[in-house]
């Protein structure tokens, strides 16, 4: 089922507004929403599920207009952030609910086979008289997406679906949920605050800051091409540096980076801190280095340059060099962006 | 909360017709069970208008039950906060064995009918009692007096203050009380600089809610009261003896003082429960019900 | 055990177990021993006399009427309290404690002249044919009047508390909102509404004050168990009076017991396995 947002627009009073969304998501697609907190993220989901109300814009699903259609009736399948799993209800009697409140009736017969099916999807198949409170956040979360599927959903909606969970169960869950969507082809919608997660995980990523898309794209397109600075500050680690834009140059400390299409002006140069290199003489930014971190896989450097900006980065573990010395920085892969 | 406006699919229960009809229903009954017997007691007090009024509130009689009450509470109240906060004390910061057994058995009085109380208080203290025989050798009156009042008073309120007191003590925990005494502070410096200024909303909820049930108490005082017009009637037995002497005027003029403190403990409630008394969930009424999702380590 | 850090343990038991000591337990330990030096048979004999047989009935079918009323008036308030906004809802929720808060004589004589056949209700009632005052419906009104807030007060917190993804789920999961309430908020609100039931319960077996105004107190049709330990009392029949006050104390301990077992089922789910 695809699914297209036109202009979409909700108005809070505070925060987590959505100002004139537009988006197409293709049948079979699995779509990250990222962006921090409040940007609008999660009301989008809620929208695209009928549990929100839309101020103005359309939802389609396929060529039907989707926008009015109550919750119930919209065929979704959500998965909520806590998991949102009946506690009273065992966990096979979760994975039913759906089933036996459904319009289409079932025999008795045929829900405890669908849900003996979904459980094996899941791989809970031991489960399935436990109670939510019984069992891991990590099968709660399985349990919360067979959950939604056993309604056959035409779209899969998940809000922060790994954000409950530890950083090892998490990875695990991400991965298994790929495969889950391969196998299933069906529509996914996720969002997610973690930029990691987001790129690990989605066919295309939609970023998004104060409730509007900022860049939309493969994980590898907006890595590579992050639209502005806030797209790469939130997609990882970055330095910034202070320039001065003239006639497509940005100039820091003398130094000139190709700034193609970027207005006059003031400036900024944006770079991750694996794209540096420390030389001792000849090109690059004249900098000090203030402090040596060492990590397991490598060595982080605290450096300072001639006019006083802090800069950050990676190097071998056999770095040689120490506090105090001075040197220079040379930057792969610079980004320049006008200042906002 | 800003979104739960307009844009916002109905949650249950929020049909139209629905809530338009539970909403009148409600309200109806809680005008014809609540409000009207509030209102049926201002009317009736001045019913004979209000020179009538003013004099029954001056019978001497009326006087000494207003009296009495207020002494009596001035006796029990004090007593039950006392006990309340040394109970929640021992229960909330120390550990020792059948804790449990004492919280239950600081509970009986709410379970226990009034008469009972009263009637157990006879066997006590009155002459078929334990000690009947002993107390009127030593010429000791303790039933039909005011220690008897007192004593049934503060079997009926047993709880109040302890059980506003435990379930906020028990969540604030022993951090800020050990780290106090591990800064060399006393036991009594730790419980009046760290603990009370951290309960005393809800103790004074205790309180409030004690004396009311205190100046309002009938069956248990009744009980053991003797009901002696002018010297061992407190407020409520007072109007009862003038409710059955077919002075209804005089007896609502009566009851309209204490409907009168009922209000003001009410408008007291609100008030605490605005600074955040009251607010926390009892154990006794609802065991587990803050567990409906309970954490499980996996 | 921890080690024990904080003081004044040992004057704080000290003063509660004195408190509850001659307050609570030798009272009521008064009454057991009393009751019990009557022997079985005189006990027997005057707990199920044809006049405390009729009592018990009075009592308990007037209170478990009242009961059932207040489960669904007590949960409808809290549900009004709760999830609806409307001008004076904070009144109506301060209002609900008034019942706690009025003394139960003022309420009896209150509740009297309200349904006596002169009265605001008795009136119109009486042309109805219902008499209120000095039959079981008006010990079935007090009853009601003194124990509305316990419903209202254990479930009106679980319900604000209560998860709003739940259900939105089962509305994502194609429930209609019938199926909502009774799957899915009815059994969570369960462990309260028991809760408060059996608090209700406990107060309408043991109310006295407000009862006895209205009641009419006729033996054998309107006179309710509590007032009869009161009558024997008033006719120096001690044991009587110790024996029927013993089958109530019974029931409340009876009735403590219970709930905590019904309770503990009914939050079966969240005992870990």
């Amino acid at each position: 089922m695809k699914i297209r947002l036109e202009n979409v627009v909700k108005e809070f009073q505070t925060f987590r507004a959505v100002h004139g969304v537009s988006l197409d998501i293709e049948s079979g697609e699995l779509v990250a929403l990222l962006g921090p907190s409040g940007s609008g993220k999660t009301t989008i989901l809620r929208m695209v599920a009928g549990l929100e109300y839309a101020d103005g814009g359309a939802i389609y699903f396929g060529e039907e207009n989707a926008t009015d259609i109550p919750v119930r009736e919209r065929g979704v399948g959500f998965v909520f952030q806590h998991y949102a799993l009946f506690p009273h209800m065992t966990v096979g009697e979760n994975i039913a609910f759906g089933m036996k409140v459904s319009k289409v009736k079932r025999t008795p017969r045929e829900i405890a086979a669908r849900v003996t099916e979904l459980l094996d999807l899941v791989q809970l198949g031991g489960l399935k008289d436990r109670f939510p409170g019984q069992i891991s956040g990590g099968q709660r979360q399985r349990v919360a997406l067979a959950r939604a599927l056993a309604v056959d959903p035409r779209v899969l909606l998940l809000d922060e679906p790994f954000g409950a969970l530890d950083a090892n169960v998490r990875r695990d869950l991400r991965r298994w949920l790929r495969k889950i969507h391969d196998e299933l082809g069906i529509t996914t919608l996720f969002v997610t605050h973690d930029q990691e997660e987001a790129l690990d995980l989605a066919d295309r990523v939609v970023i998004l800051n104060k409730g509007k898309i900022v860049q939309e794209g493969t994980p590898e397109a907006v890595c590579r091409n992050p639209a502005d600075a806030f797209v790469m500050n939130f997609l990882g680690d970055a330095n910034r540096l202070d320039a001065d834009i003239r006639g497509g140059k940005a100039y820091v400390d003398d130094i000139a980076f190709e700034a193609d299409g970027v207005a006059d002006g003031s400036g900024q140069i944006l770079f991750r801190p694996a794209d540096v290199t420390w030389r001792e003489d000849g090109q690059g930014i004249s900098a000090k280095i203030v402090r040596v971190i060492d990590r397991p896989d490598s060595r982080r450097v605290l450096a300072m340059t001639g006019s006083g900006q802090a800069v950050e980065f990676d190097t071998a573990p056999e770095f040689p060099h120490r506090k105090g010395e001075a040197g220079f920085i040379d930057i792969r892969r610079p980004r320049v962006y006008a200042s906002a | 909360m800003a979104d739960h406006g307009k844009g916002r699919p109905p949650r249950v229960g929020d049909n139209k017709v629905f809530r338009r009809v539970l909403l009148t229903v409600v309200l109806l009954l809680v005008a014809l069970m609540i409000v009207a017997p509030l209102v049926v007691i201002a009317v009736e007090a001045f019913s004979r208008g209000i020179g009538y009024f003013a004099k029954s509130i001056a019978d001497p009689d009326t006087r000494h039950a207003i009296l009495l009450t207020v002494v009596t509470a001035l006796i029990a109240v004090p007593f039950n906060t006392a006990f309340g906060v040394a109970a929640a004390w021992a229960i909330t910061k120390h550990d020792f064995p059948g804790k449990r057994l004492l919280t239950v058995v600081i509970e009986i009085p709410f379970s226990v009918s009034p008469i009972v109380a009263g009637v157990s208080y006879l066997f006590v203290y009155g002459l078929q009692g334990l000690f009947g025989h002993a107390l009127q050798a030593a010429d000791i009156k303790i039933l039909f007096a005011l220690p008897g009042i007192v004593l049934a008073s503060m079997f009926v309120t047993g709880p109040f203050v302890a059980r506003e007191l435990i379930p906020l003590m028990q969540a604030q925990g022993r951090d800020l009380e050990e780290a106090a005494t591990s800064l060399g502070a006393s036991g009594w410096r730790t419980f009046f600089s760290v603990t009370l200024p951290n309960i005393k909303w809800a103790l004074l909820y205790g309180v409030v809610l004690c004396n009311s049930r205190v100046m309002g108490e009938f069956g248990a005082v009744s009980v053991v009261s003797g009901n002696i017009r002018g010297q061992t009637n407190t407020l409520p037995l007072h109007i009862e003896l003038l409710y059955h002497d077919y002075n209804a005027a005089g007896a609502f003029a009566a009851a309209s003082i204490l409907a009168c403190l009922a209000i003001v403990t009410l408008v007291a409630k609100v008030a605490l429960e605005r600074r955040g008394a009251g607010r926390v969930q009892r154990p006794s009424a609802l065991a587990g019900a803050d567990s409906i999702t309970p954490e499980v380590k996996p | 055990m921890r080690r024990r850090v904080l003081p004044g343990l040992p004057l704080a038991l000290g003063i509660t177990l004195v408190y509850v000591g001659i307050i609570v337990v030798l009272p009521l330990a008064a009454l057991v021993f009393k009751a019990a030096s009557l022997g079985p048979e005189d006990y027997w004999r005057i707990v199920s006399s044809d006049r405390a047989l009729a009592s018990y009935r009075v009592t308990l079918l007037c209170a478990l009427a009242a009961t059932a009323f207040n489960l669904v008036f007590g949960l409808s308030l809290a549900w009004v309290l709760v999830r609806y906004r409307f001008p004076g809802r904070r009144l109506v929720d301060a209002l609900v404690d008034l019942p706690f808060a009025l003394p139960t004589a003022v309420a009896g004589i209150a509740l009297t002249t309200l349904f006596a056949t002169n009265g605001w209700f008795g009136g119109p009632l009486s042309h109805l044919g219902i008499k209120v005052a000095y039959t079981p419906l008006g010990i079935i009104v007090a009853m009601s009047f003194t124990s509305i807030p316990f419903i209202v007060r254990t479930v009106q917190p679980v319900l604000e508390e209560l998860d709003p993804a739940l259900e939105e789920a089962g509305q994502t999961l194609g429930a209609s909102d019938l199926s909502i309430f009774a799957s899915v908020m009815l059994p969570l609100l369960a462990p309260a509404l028991l809760a408060g039931v059996s608090l209700s319960f406990a107060r309408s077996l043991g109310e006295f004050g407000a009862i006895i105004f209205i009641a009419g107190n006729q033996p054998f049709s309107t006179e309710i168990t509590a007032l009869l330990a009161f009558i024997r009392l008033e006719e120096y029949d001690y044991p009587a009076s110790a024996a029927i006050a013993s089958v109530m104390l019974l029931t409340a301990f009876v009735m403590l017991a219970l709930t905590n077992l019904m309770q503990a089922r009914a939050l079966r789910y969240t005992v870990k396995g």
